[in-house]
């Protein structure tokens, strides 16, 4: 009893306070940052994308190897060998490689580090691309409707029709392996996704009264579209792009480990996996670390996304709502 | 009932059309020509003319589209260059193995996913929630060639010598053989007949076939050797559908209706499974129509690690030994069947949901 009637004052100074400080910072992308922050599996998924991203960066410095150098000659050392480190009891006399050599006797560890620029930059590449062109045909299509709305949206079922993995092996198939192709492959299979996300939020904005009185002022369409429009459809382009993101780097991996990817040297994650699939059973480091190295790129951008998506919603059926 | 089926049927078929219109245009768009990339790049310029007059690739560009769809409408997909048989044929050999492992994986990934996510709704944020959606979350990051690899190293390498031994690759073990079903009853059949192509691509399912014929040995046999590929499949729509039907299950049991089903006394059973369950089942049907196309996809990546003769390898193969006539059907078929899965999956909606049909 005593308890709570101490309490009591401070409870309410607290409280007052916050709402004080609320009142401040009640700016939309402050208050989006800030349920961002309460997320748990956005903070978990932008810590482990922040070491991904040092990683990437500082990879000559952490790497104890060039990812490209074949090894043979310059050390006593067989293709294919198993991790060996000095800590946990690899003998001294041997020369270290935390995950083990290579088929071609490089150093694993390097070319699983190196991989991480070549990662991340097929998934902000391809996403990127994708949703440039599909911020363009997604506002286009709802900003004119009618004729060439209807067009334009039975072109994007057509192409999401498609199973997309399937899709972009056809198209690299045409164009030739290679990174780029597959780079533009996937960037082509995912327009359809930022068209459609585009393109609806377009057409919930398009009749409001703000854009009438940009209108009514005078504005030209591409003024109304970049100022008034677009940035409405950013949110969900953000949380949509950060998923596909994750299931772009998937799909690179795919085609490189078909061999229609990233051809070698690249330390690509899929393509390393590629060349050694077939020593599975004698070498099984080789395919375990890079598939690891996958999963935890992919698991974060998910992460990622997920938690925008839950902190960003909220809004969004208020939006939906009014 | 019936309008809104045909309803959707009539939508399905500029889809249709537009796929043709890709594929015929993706073969077009070849580098060197459709002449260099089937003869090889050595071939002189007055073979290719000639070439390109006798198979028609002179004739203006409509012309050919015309012929390329009825060509598809008749089943004449043309004859493979590197095996020089009917590409038609290979498809019946080839189909029945990839619909037998993507059925397996779609049921699979559905009767575990489901449970798994009504599970993890009920009991919001206990053990078995936090678990169910770690496990999901690593599962929708997993590159199923990556899982596949993995599974063969634990089933069949670490696992060697125990009862869980499982095999890492083919359709049957050594040595065992299947004979058609229409052979075992013996039903006369002339080769090359339309007949002849049904019951062989009928045939071709060995589950189903080894099942007709009460041929048990073979039927656990193709069992076995369908169980890693299905699980390596199967993981990824599986924690999709987990985490679809959990969320969906959470906003549904924060209904009223709910709280009056248990405020009338109904069984916590009959609230979950019948007031719940029902409503929530629309977008978990959702997903799995797209899972579907996750699921096609895998199965290229899937039987290249697997070996299994399927659909997705021989793809694979044919666009690396650059064998077009192929890619450019087997396209087809798989965009097509990819359609014809998502209106069926549409057409559930009008039973789950009977409002929907009203649209």
């Amino acid at each position: 009893m005593t308890n709570t009637l101490d309490h009591k004052p401070e409870i309410i100074k607290t409280s007052s306070s916050k709402s004080l400080m609320d009142y401040r910072a009640n700016s939309l992308w402050r208050l989006t940052l800030r349920r961002i922050l309460k997320q748990k599996s956005a903070l978990i998924g932008m810590t482990l994308l922040g070491l991904l991203v040092l990683v990437a960066i500082f990879a000559p410095v952490i790497a104890p190897y060039d990812p490209i150098q074949v090894l043979i000659g310059t050390e006593k050392i067989k293709q294919r060998e198993k991790p060996c480190i000095h800590l946990l009891g690899c003998p001294q006399d041997k020369p270290q490689h935390i995950l083990g050599v290579d088929g071609n006797v490089r150093d694993e560890f390097s070319r699983v580090i190196f991989g991480s620029r070549v990662s991340l930059f097929i998934g902000f590449s391809t996403i990127g691309f994708a949703i440039i062109v599909g911020t363009l045909f997604g506002s286009i299509s709802g900003y004119a409707g009618g004729l060439t709305d209807n067009i334009m949206m039975r072109f994007m079922d057509v192409l999401m029709a498609f199973p997309s993995l399937l899709l972009a092996i056809t198209i690299v198939s045409f164009l030739g392996p290679g990174l780029q192709n597959a780079l533009f492959a996937i960037a082509i299979i995912n327009i359809p996704i930022y068209a459609r996300v585009v393109r609806a939020s377009v057409l919930s904005v398009k009749e409001c009264d703000y854009v009438a009185a940009s209108r009514a002022l005078g504005a030209s369409p591409i003024h109304i579209l970049i100022q008034r429009i677009l940035p409405n459809s950013l949110p969900p382009l953000i949380v949509r792009g950060s998923l596909g993101i994750a299931e772009s780097i998937i799909s690179a991996a795919a085609l490189s480990f078909l061999g229609l990817g990233a051809q070698p040297p690249t330390p690509e994650w899929g393509s390393m996996l590629g060349s050694e699939r077939n020593q599975v059973f004698t070498a099984p480091h080789l395919v375990f670390f890079p598939g690891i190295a996958i999963m935890i790129t992919v698991l974060g951008f998910n992460l990622l996304g997920d938690g925008l998506r839950d902190a960003i919603d909220p809004r969004l059926a208020q939006r939906g709502a009014e | 009932m019936t309008q809104y089926i045909v309803r959707r049927i009539f939508l399905a078929i500029p889809v249709i059309f537009g796929i043709l219109v890709v594929t015929f245009s993706l073969s077009r768009m070849i580098p060197g020509g459709p002449c260099r990339a089937i003869l090889g790049e050595k071939a002189t310029q007055a073979v290719c003319d000639r070439f390109i007059h006798e198979f028609g690739f002179d004739r203006p560009i409509y012309v050919q589209f015309g012929s390329y769809m009825v060509d598809v409408l008749k089943g004449n997909f043309g004859e493979s260059i590197r095996y020089s048989r009917p590409v038609a044929l290979i498809l019946i050999e080839r189909l029945p193995m990839t619909i037998e492992l993507g059925t397996l994986a779609t049921i699979l990934a559905t009767l575990i996913g489901i449970p798994a996510g009504i599970i993890s709704a009920i009991r919001r944020n206990s053990a078995v929630d936090v678990i169910t959606m770690v496990l999901a979350n690593m599962g929708v990051s997993m590159p199923v060639f990556w899982l596949g690899l993995m599974l063969a190293y634990i089933f069949a390498l670490l696992l060697k010598g125990t009862p869980l031994w499982l095999p890492p690759s083919g359709r049957l073990s050594a040595g065992m053989s299947l004979t058609p079903f229409y052979e075992a009853y013996g039903w006369g059949v002339e080769p090359e007949s339309i007949k002849f192509y049904v019951l062989e691509f009928i045939a071709n399912h060995y589950v189903l076939n080894s099942l007709l014929t009460a041929n048990w040995v073979v039927l656990k046999d193709t069992l076995t050797h369908l169980i890693l590929p299905t699980m390596a499949l199967s993981t990824i729509p599986m924690a999709v559908i987990a985490r679809m039907t959990r969320s969906s299950m959470l906003e549904v049991l924060g209904q009223d209706y709910i709280r009056t089903a248990r405020a009338k006394g109904l069984r916590e059973r009959l609230v979950i499974l019948k007031h719940a369950l029902r409503n929530a089942l629309l977008p978990v049907v959702t997903i799995i129509g797209i899972e579907l196309g996750v699921i096609f996809s895998g199965a290229v990546l899937t039987e290249t690690i697997f070996g299994l003769a399927g659909v997705g390898r021989m793809l694979y193969e044919a666009i690396t030994a650059r064998d077009y006539p192929i890619v450019q059907a087997f396209t087809v078929v798989i965009a097509a069947g990819y359609v014809i899965m998502n209106l069926l999956v549409d057409i559930t909606y009008g039973f789950i949901d009977p409002r929907i049909k009203l649209e």
